[in-house]
């Protein structure tokens, strides 16, 4: 992300579209617009700087490999670097959790680097909603989504009934619901 | 309790992609037929989206830049060519508030989800439909009644019920082609039997002779790979029988 005016940098069409006819340049821009998002999802699920570095050279890679295979049904790169760096990075995981149990892996969040108000200030209200929720509640959602287990492995691994694993994950993800509207 | 509180917990953790087995084969049943559920999962996979935001924070070290712009110019000249040109698409703005991320994140989701099931379900569709048609073009070769089903036999010799089966194991299909069956008794149908290298006769296929006394069986649920030894036509009660109840009327060797 960068703090420059939309209408004075290139929007994130043309650099693709750059980006197709072979420019590199084009390339490193959006390297340095949304390199921040992928690693730190990448690092949020692997727990582990180097990994983190691998998935987010693949993720780059396969967007300069496969920036022809966007089309005009297929939404925007933000949104398709954010879901391919977490879904990556879960494969990239559950392939190697013999090796590392989940439960050990580390986890850091640097405080907000973001310089655009509004977008920090969301970001700072989800992660005040999920500090805000009960342990027992925010361990679910994360263990879903950052750890990509299933609610059977999450009850086995807390130890809370299957119905309560459910019912927590949908409260949790309600109550982000919440957040970001009001 | 209704079908949508029942799967409302269910759509949260399949948004999370954390729900699997039985319940996640009943949830996808249940969204093939309600909209309502489409919704919410669409709504709820937006909320999970958020949890990525939160991660927001940690930057890549300046070695990883290099290193990927290395790469880049390094498949650019093993490739000796640039990247196909794209069709430009939508996109959000590059500064695009969480809220806008989000919303794009379930569009894209959705679509691009859409997009996949349908090429995929068009390519089987397709794929069906000409299997579909070559088959129904030989059956109805065969059986249709203006076809001229011509049965060479001895002069003044009644004719004799004959049975022809085409079957490839590799896949375990089977046609089989009756023809100059007798009618049968109320409650009594004719059954067809593999019988295999080893083991016990598998059944087939039930069949009733039309007036002209012919029938056809096409692909019976059999298991793949199996063997024949023999094909086998026994008469069985209607509905037929697991196993054969009387002594077969006709036997082929398998060739």
């Amino acid at each position: 992300m960068t703090t420059a005016d939309t209408r004075a940098v290139p929007s994130d069409a043309a650099l693709v579209s750059a980006v197709a006819s072979g420019d590199d340049g084009a390339m490193g821009q959006l390297y340095d617009r949304y390199s921040a998002a992928v690693y730190s999802i990448a690092l949020r699920v692997l727990g582990d700087a180097g990994m983190a570095e691998d998935l987010l050279q693949e993720v780059f890679m396969k967007l300069w490999r496969n920036a022809a295979a966007f089309d005009a049904n297929r939404g925007g790169l933000a949104p398709w670097l954010v879901v391919i760096t977490r879904n990556r990075a879960i494969d990239w995981l559950r392939k190697r959790r013999s090796e590392t149990p989940v439960s050990d892996i580390a986890l850091s969040i640097d405080p907000d680097l973001y310089s655009r108000t509004e977008f920090a200030r969301k970001v700072g209200e989800i992660r005040s909603i999920l500090e805000g929720m009960p342990a027992t509640q925010k361990d679910v959602l994360e263990m879903a989504y950052f750890a990509g287990l299933t609610h059977a492995e999450i009850a086995a691994k807390t130890g809370q009934p299957l119905g309560t694993v459910k019912t927590r994950i949908r409260a949790g993800l309600l109550a982000l619901r919440a957040a970001l509207s009001s | 309790m209704s079908a949508h509180e029942q799967f409302s917990e269910d759509l949260a953790l399949h948004a999370l992609g954390a729900l699997a087995g039985l319940e996640r084969a009943a949830l996808e049943r249940h969204l093939e037929v309600c909209i309502d559920c489409q919704g919410e999962l669409r709504q709820l996979q937006s909320d999970a989206a958020l949890l990525a935001l939160s991660t927001y924070g940690p930057v890549p070290p300046a070695r990883s830049r290099k290193r990927l712009l290395k790469a880049v110019a390094r498949e650019r000249r093993s490739s000796g060519a640039a990247p196909r040109r794209f069709t430009p698409f939508l996109w959000v703005p590059s500064l695009a508030s969480a809220a806008l991320i989000v919303l794009a994140i379930f569009l894209w989701n959705q679509r691009s989800d859409l997009h996949q099931t349908l090429a995929s379900l068009e390519g089987r569709h397709s794929a069906m439909e000409r299997e579909l048609r070559a088959a129904q073009d030989l059956v109805n070769t065969l059986t249709s009644p203006e076809s001229r089903q011509v049965t060479l036999a001895p002069v003044k010799a009644p004719p004799q019920p004959q049975g022809k089966a085409y079957y490839l194991p590799s896949t375990g299909h089977l046609i089989f082609l009756a023809s100059n069956f007798a009618p049968l008794t109320a409650g009594k149908v004719y059954e067809l039997w593999l019988i295999p290298s080893s083991g016990s006769p598998i059944p087939a296929g039930v069949f009733q002779p039309d007036a002209r006394g012919a029938a056809t069986i096409v692909n019976p649920t059999l298991p793949n790979g199996v063997e024949a030894k023999a094909f086998a036509i026994t008469i069985e009660p209607t509905g037929g029988s697991p196993a054969p109840t009387s002594q077969p009327i006709l036997v082929g060797a398998a060739g």
